[in-house]
């Protein structure tokens, strides 16, 4: 069970690890997996004016593959439309960091945390557009569903 | 490599001296360790080693590395497929090793003929006497008279009746070729110590499409089939052994035979007429027990041994030789002479002034007086 | 102590995974050397000195071995190692009086080799009991006289604990057993050479040992039968006889002088070793403590061998941990087939949750651990644990006061 080298430099190295506020409108939040399967990840997006993600930030409780997948999905997603952003595929991930089959599960949990951070962006656009008041339902919680 | 420069060894059926190729290799392995289930650097190191072995020991019987069982021996390896192949209906020979008698002690016997090959058209008689799908055993060559057995027309007999064949092939792997996908074997059993490997590891070969299950639980080693950390330093020498085996050839105990015949011309070799293992004499001197003359030969500084050796300190009749119908006073006079891969031209002259003194010695009393009596 | 402290390369790990497999003592390899050169008989051979001289390497290996857990030479045969032990122990007994005795306690968080043992034995009809352990990793002394019948064959109970080095209290267990008139089987793969074993004073009937647990090679163990009174087995490899007829099998010799040795080995130096590994562990321990809050010790402490630990780093992952030490060689719990990396069910039965047992390592130490290991160790542990909790949305959550319990994590 060797791993690649550009699995090893995300994990030694990882991209854009930290936190955005989760709070602001034009950041999207997600939160996948579960503690008791022994990851979980974090991802956020923060999408500018032009709708183009500017920043995106991580952090993941996992093993190596699960932070490696999520730092190369941070680099990945930066200066994209949420709508090519929500395109990235598992298989692309697994391929670009030559995953070990028993390690799939990690970029699928990757590309979910992508998933849920673009539906956690798009539910707050559509209440500020919408005039009707927010559900008030916590974010991270919508994420994990 | 002899630190007795006094001792001539021609025992090699018993066990074999390690070869420089698996010592060097096993004291790396000692040196360096691991447990090879680790995931850490050091375990990974260690899978490599048995990876490696894996692909050296299935090359040199022509099977696949994955269906190589590393096993603590050739005992072990014979009882797991006896046990695993999942058939009740087992046929045996009537030679074979302890370990395949004991380990099916309900097994049919099939004969063999006076030079110790294998009744094959009893084997098919008996196939075909039930429609049980049946398991049939037979080694590759018998570790006693050194016979090779028809091994190929064995597995075709068995083939044509649905039978599975297990081969014990303990005594014949490194010494002559063995082909198990060639000859169409399903379970091949090894053992490294008997052609210069370490004692303590052998394999069971299991063809990759034959039913196998596994009577020992535990951490799922060996892909399930044999539980329990890996002899790493013996799989490491097993595999260094099994590539530096090319196999032995006759020259020198040809050599021998014909001498030792010329001594005694009422000696007899036993399974002359049969193909036999290049490295394996069974002779009988008349009228001298055999523990005579291992005595005798030992002190002259020369070891071979009566029949197998194996826990007991008595020396029995050879079964061997009483299923070939050899008579009792001559079964009790053979002794067995196996050369080995370090074996020598000067251990054979050894042999051969020996067994010449002995003669001469005991010429003028045992023999005088068994043909008194 | 003699003058070895360092057998590792220094371009090799720190080495911290003892229970795993330890390295072999270059003592014993000393010993081994001529049975694998010039004293290369098979020990079954009688007709020549090189037979004998290789019976004489066993017979004395076997004294060795016998010495240590205080038990008749004649009582202890070879095997091919600890999981070979303990098949032919259960299994053996089990099958021996199957007419009159047909249930079996054992706990559950014994080798897997047992285990599996058991539950085949359950197949066959056998009744198992499998004693749960309290928090601390011990077994309760009063379920056990409880569940033991005068049905119960045998109770397989693991002297020390292969991922948690708890000591299970075999004299009283041995009591018990003995009162019942049931075996008792231990597993004292990880006990043998590390604390005192007497099969007498623990009424022990049956002890399986494994070579390269203590410094001898692998391919080797040993198994303690009892003579008086006589235990009965049925054997799983049947053949020229050796080994009173349980085990049959040319004998490996240089590997039986090997457990031999190193079963001598242990034995002179237990004391001395223990005192110093003790430091060493709680050097390591304190060291952590004091530099990382929340982190939590699984298995009792003061029951413990010396050169165990399992921690739980809460908030970051074990595997995780482990890619980022890479200078120490630790595990996640037991090495066996490490494709799984469930966690471990050992920390489970004590009731560790999910999600702690996620963040645990296992620590082994062991006769050539130094103190600057322990040291360099502790720093590197630190290191990564805090970097690994920044970068944990876990760790994050607490900080903030969130509960992560109070979040519907989606279950996958």
């Amino acid at each position: 069970m060797a791993y690649s080298e550009k699995l090893i430099d995300h994990y030694e190295n990882p991209r854009n690890i930290g936190s955005l506020d989760k709070n602001s409108e034009d950041v999207g939040t997600g939160l996948v997996g579960a503690p008791a399967c022994g990851d979980v990840m974090k991802l956020q997006i923060k999408v500018g004016a032009d709708g183009l993600i500017e920043d995106a930030k991580f952090k993941t409780f996992g093993c190596g593959s699960a932070i490696a997948s999520s730092s190369l999905v941070t680099e990945w997603v930066k200066g994209k439309t949420i709508d090519e952003a929500g395109t990235i595929k598992n298989t692309d991930i697994a391929k670009h960091l030559a995953l070990p089959p028993v390690k799939i599960h990690c970029s699928v949990l990757a590309e979910d945390a992508i998933k849920a951070a673009i539906a956690d962006y798009r539910a707050k656009t559509a209440k500020v557009d919408d005039p009707a008041k927010s559900t008030g339902k916590d974010e991270s919680q919508a994420a994990a569903e | 490599m002899p630190a007795y420069p006094d001792q001539v060894y021609l025992d090699h059926n018993a066990t074999s001296p390690l070869r420089p190729e698996a010592f060097d290799a096993m004291v790396e392995a000692l040196r360096t360790g691991g447990n090879p289930s680790a995931v850490h650097g050091v375990g990974r190191r260690a899978r490599g080693l048995i990876d490696k072995a894996r692909r050296q020991v299935a090359a040199r019987v022509g099977a696949l590395p994955a269906e190589v069982i590393f096993t603590s021996g050739g005992t072990e390896a014979n009882n797991m497929a006896l046990a695993g192949s999942g058939r009740r209906r087992v046929l045996i020979s009537s030679i074979e090793h302890e370990s395949v008698q004991r380990a099916v002690p309900d097994a049919d016997i099939v004969p063999v003929d006076g030079e110790g090959v294998l009744d094959l058209a009893a084997l098919e008689r008996k196939l075909a006497a039930s429609d049980e799908p049946a398991l049939v055993s037979v080694m590759f060559a018998n570790n006693e008279t050194g016979v090779l057995q028809p091994m190929a027309d064995v597995a075709r007999i068995a083939r044509k009746a649905g039978a599975l064949v297990h081969c014990d092939a303990v005594q014949a792997a490194g010494k002559v070729a063995v082909d198990l996908h060639g000859i169409g074997i399903d379970y091949l059993s090894l053992a490294a110590h008997k052609f210069g490997g370490p004692t303590g590891v052998g394999a069971l070969i299991v063809r990759a499409d034959a039913p196998f299950v596994s009577n020992r639980f535990g951490g799922g080693q060996e892909t399930n089939r044999r539980a329990g950390t890996e002899n790493l330093s013996g799989v490491v020498g097993f595999g260094a052994a099994a590539e530096a085996a090319r196999g032995l050839d006759p020259t020198l105990r040809d050599r021998g035979e014909a001498a030792l015949l010329a001594i005694a011309p009422q000696a007899r070799v036993f399974g002359a007429g049969a193909s036999r293992l290049p490295n394996t004499t069974y002779i009988s001197m008349p009228g001298v027990p055999a523990e005579t003359q291992v005595m005798a030969l030992d002190l002259a500084g020369v070891c071979v041994s009566a029949g197998s050796a194996c826990s007991s300190g008595k020396v029995h009749r050879s079964a061997v030789l009483a299923a070939m119908g050899i008579e009792d006073a001559e079964a009790g006079s053979a002794i067995r002479i196996s050369f080995g891969w370090n074996s020598q031209s000067g251990d054979i002259d050894r042999l051969i002034v020996a067994w010449r003194d002995l003669y001469i010695r005991v010429g003028q009393s045992d023999i005088a007086n068994a043909r008194a009596a | 102590m003699t003058a070895i402290t360092q057998i590792r390369r220094n371009d090799q790990p720190i080495y911290l995974d003892y229970q795993a497999t330890t390295p072999l003592d270059p003592r014993v390899l000393e010993a081994m050397m001529p049975y694998f050169t010039y004293k290369f008989g098979n020990p079954g051979s009688r007709s020549h000195s090189y037979g004998w001289e290789a019976e004489e390497g066993v017979e004395k290996a076997r004294g060795q071995v016998a010495k240590l857990i205080g038990a008749d030479e004649k009582e202890v045969i070879f095997t091919s190692g600890a999981t070979e032990s303990n098949n032919l122990a259960i299994k053996g007994v089990a099958e021996f009086y199957k007419d009159r005795r047909n249930h079996i306690v054992t706990t559950v968080t014994e080798h897997k080799c047992v285990l599996d043992t058991c539950r085949h034995l359950e197949q066959e009809g056998f009744t198992v009991t499998y004693l749960p352990v309290q928090q601390n990793g011990l077994i309760d002394l009063d379920r056990l006289r409880e569940v033991v019948t005068d049905k119960t064959v045998v109770v397989s109970i693991m002297a020390v604990n292969n991922e948690i080095g708890v000591i299970q209290p075999l004299a009283e267990i041995g009591k018990i057993c003995r009162e019942k008139g049931a075996f008792f089987h231990t597993d004292a793969a990880q006990a043998a050479g590390k604390i005192p074993l007497d099969v007498e004073a623990m009424n022990i009937d049956l002890m399986s040992i494994s070579g390269h647990k203590i410094y001898g090679p692998k391919g080797i163990g040993a198994l303690y039968v009892r003579r008086r009174p006589r235990v009965r087995l049925v054997p799983m490899i049947y053949g020229g006889g050796q080994e009173r007829g349980f085990r049959s099998g040319t004998l490996p010799t240089p590997l039986c002088v090997g457990l031999g040795e190193a079963a001598e080995i242990a034995m002179k130096e237990m004391d001395a070793e223990a005192t110093r590994l003790t430091k060493l562990r709680d050097r390591m321990l304190k060291g952590l403590q004091a530099k990382l809050p929340e982190i939590y010790l699984n298995g009792d402490l003061e029951r413990r061998i010396p050169g165990n630990l399992n921690i739980s780093f809460a908030h970051v992952e074990g595997e995780s941990l482990m890619m980022g030490i890479k200078n120490l060689s630790v595990s996640s719990g037991s090495a066996c087939t490490s494709a799984s990396l469930e966690p471990s069910y050992v920390l489970r039965a004590l009731g560790v949750e999910e999600e702690l047992a996620h963040t645990s390592l296992r620590i082994g130490l062991g006769r050539f651990t130094t103190e600057h290991e322990v040291e360099t160790a502790v720093d590197e542990l630190v290191r990564h644990v805090i970097k690994l909790r920044q970068m944990s949305p876990l760790w994050e959550m607490a900080q903030e006061g969130i509960d992560i319990k109070s979040i519907e994590w989606a279950a996958h």
